[in-house]
């Protein structure tokens, strides 16, 4: 109903309302347009700003939306602030118009549009069109002087957890397998499937780690085939980069073999398997745009942190996590907090036996070159 | 475990068969009684996954997943009653109608599923038929839903019945010859829109199998497509209800290949093998289907072949 609304003020455009609200908008004050907006919309008169989150799927899928929707959510409580959401808007044109008609009925002036897909071309050519709006990227790689001073994207080391996930996947493990179920062989999700494989390989270096690529971001039989088939084969720990971990940690537990979730706390899916999980924490990032939007400080346009910075953080451990697997997760949690952990040390070979990053020279979490990660380490049995 | 190369996908795909099979099972046999009648009902997605939505919300509201699999069932006979009285109106066509009916069913499924997505609905249970064996992999393989039983006896019964039974002769006779059939003085209209409600009945089931079976919860994303891969296994099976439960069992072994090779260590073309249920689909389509003849078996008031 909401969708159906919005395109129409914006395509049709022919509406008296909409056409005086893009005539405030280009008289250049986009503070009025927000409170002429609030206004009208009669409820919230004192909103000081409005902010617009967009999501590719529903919100509550148990994962990376719900995630972006939990900080959201956040957001709503805090005093003068108007939250708009949009959710389910495919990564097309369609999610130009669900920002245009955030920014032109709305009045929204932040935007966190939450889908890897939406940064190029869509969301930089709605940043071109509405100069005075902050576009808030998840996930996308903003370049300085490559895209517009109004976008920035923001993104979390979420391999962290992965590393701590794999600590206790390998303390857990009886057939040294564990198994890594992934969307797309893309770098982030690759990153992660590494970083669970070294943490496990810091318990026990014979573990190996079987990859299983589903092709798609949601794809809730494949997913449920991937846990059966490894579990078939001895795997006994689990864990997943898909857009929603539901399934995979159902299927787990159903199996009777560990998981670890993903984006978000699936415990309650999972009582007797789940062990821990790599969750997001997106209100540390939320927060800190709507205060630099508040007070009128500049964007910032590339925000990256870890478990450090309060950016991601570990669901509580599970019934079936052991003394010397807490122990151990323990410790190394508290060097990453204090941000001198490197997972991707020197003289790391992938797969194929080449050497990947080159000895005596370890990767820091922050370095750029991770994030174009494009192979799988020793001991991943899966192909990029 | 000596061996855990080929006879592990073996496994794997057969188990996966067996799994993944039965809502294909349930929509093709559904489609095939409404094909049999000369109607297509492109509507068994939005049907497919209308079912997983009510199937999922009763249970969890009633705490009972065979009500589930009832209402589920429930509502796919509405949507197929709605699809079947639309097309009753004049110079309607029935293709149209059915793509109308998928959105609407998806769309109408997403609305009204939004409270179910989180909570937890008890699932239908599943017959250890592998108990026999000591292998946990043959065990799990077995592990077999009383859904796909009963969907395997309805597939011989209805074989039976399209032969042997006054219902399938008129059934039979208004699908290949309308005017043959109003000339016998039956009610063409009427049987063509009870066997769509029929057909969405089962489509519903099939839905419920989804959400209350396997994978086992209600989410947005729950089918990729099986609704309307169902339709093309029909027209595979030649309307034919025993091969189109042997052509579900084939195209759920398909749905597993993908997984069951790279958990073997099988890793390289795997968009391919991933694909392969759909590549399945297409190769069907082009071998069966030809301008030039009209396909052996085929209902002959089927707007596709007429």
């Amino acid at each position: 109903m909401r969708k159906v609304e919005q395109q129409q003020g914006v395509e049709v455009g022919v509406s008296p309302e909409a056409g005086r609200r893009r005539f405030v908008q280009g008289a250049g004050s986009a503070a009025i347009a927000a409170s002429l907006a609030g206004w009208s919309a009669g409820a919230w008169a004192q909103a000081k700003l409005t902010v617009g989150v967009i999501y590719v799927g529903p919100r509550d899928d148990y994962g990376y939306n719900q995630a972006q929707a939990q900080a959201a959510a956040a957001l709503k409580k805090m005093p003068g602030l108007r939250v708009v959401e949009q959710e389910r808007v495919p990564e097309t044109t369609d999610v130009q118009k669900a920002m245009a008609s955030m920014i032109v009925q709305d009045g929204a002036t932040l935007l966190f549009p939450t889908s890897f897909g939406y940064f190029d071309p869509h969301m930089l050519r709605m940043a071109e069109k509405f100069p005075k709006v902050r576009f808030a990227h998840c996930g996308g790689m903003w370049t300085q002087g490559k895209h517009p001073m109004n976008t920035g994207s923001y993104f979390g080391y979420i391999d962290e957890c992965q590393y701590l996930n794999g600590i206790l996947a390998g303390h857990a493990s009886k057939t040294k397998k564990i198994g890594f179920i992934a969307a797309k062989p893309i770098p982030q999700v690759l990153r992660n499937c590494n970083a669970f494989l070294l943490g496990a390989r810091s318990v026990d270096p014979k573990i190996t780690c079987q990859l299983i690529v589903t092709g798609d971001w949601s794809l809730p039989v494949k997913e449920a085939e991937a846990v059966n088939s490894m579990a078939d084969q001895g795997v006994d720990v689990i864990t997943c980069h898909v857009d929603s971990p539901k399934v995979v940690v159902e299927t787990a537990e159903k199996r009777g073999i560990f998981s670890c979730g993903y984006h978000a706390n699936q415990s309650a899916l999972a009582p007797k398997g789940y062990l821990s999980g790599a969750e997001w924490n997106w209100l540390t990032v939320y927060e800190q745009h709507v205060k630099d939007a508040l007070s009128g400080a500049p964007f910032r346009n590339f925000v990256r942190g870890g478990l450090k910075e309060g950016f991601v953080r570990m669901s509580p451990y599970g019934r079936a996590v052991g003394e010397a697997a807490r122990k151990q997760a323990e410790a190394t949690r508290a060097t990453m907090m204090k941000g001198d952990f490197i997972i991707f040390r020197g003289g790391l070979k992938d797969n194929t036996g080449k050497e990947v990053i080159a000895a005596g020279k370890g990767l820091i979490q922050t370095d750029p070159v991770l994030e174009s990660m494009n192979y799988l380490v020793e001991g991943v049995i899966g192909k990029v | 475990m000596n061996d855990p190369g080929w006879m592990g996908v073996l496994i794997a795909v057969l188990g996966g068969a067996l799994r993944v099979s039965t809502p294909f099972l349930f929509v093709s046999l559904g489609e095939c009684i409404t094909e049999k009648s000369g109607r297509i009902n492109l509507g068994l997605e939005g049907i497919l996954v209308m079912g997983a939505m009510a199937g999922y919300g009763i249970a969890y509201l009633s705490g009972n997943p065979w009500l589930g699999v009832l209402a589920a069932g429930g509502a796919g006979l509405l949507l197929g009653l709605l699809h079947g009285v639309i097309c009753n109106l004049q110079r309607v066509n029935d293709i149209a109608v059915g793509i109308g009916l998928m959105l609407f069913g998806l769309g109408f499924a997403f609305f009204l599923g939004k409270p179910f997505v989180q909570p937890k609905a008890p699932n239908l249970p599943s017959l250890p038929l592998g108990a026999w064996s000591d292998s946990p992999q043959i065990q799990a393989a077995l592990q077999v839903s009383p859904l796909f039983l009963i969907g395997l006896a309805l597939a011989l019964l209805l074989a039976w019945a399209f032969r042997h039974t006054r219902w399938g002769l008129v059934l039979r006779i208004v699908g290949d010859s309308a005017d043959a059939a109003r000339a016998m003085g039956y009610r063409v209209d009427l049987v063509r829109t009870l066997a769509t409600g029929a057909g969405g009945f089962l489509a519903g089931v099939g839905g419920s199998f989804l959400s209350l079976h396997y994978p086992g919860s209600w989410s947005e994303g729950l089918s990729s497509g099986q609704g309307l891969m169902a339709v093309a296994l029909v027209i595979f099976a030649r309307w034919n209800p025993v091969h189109c439960f042997y052509a579900a069992l084939l195209f759920g072994g398909a749905s597993s290949l993908g997984p069951a090779l790279q958990s073997v260590g099988i890793t390289s073309g795997y968009y391919l093998f991933n694909a392969a249920p759909y590549v399945l689909t297409l190769a069907i389509m082009m071998t069966t289907c030809s301008p030039r003849r009209t396909l052996a078996g085929a209902p002959g008031e089927l707007s596709i072949v007429r």
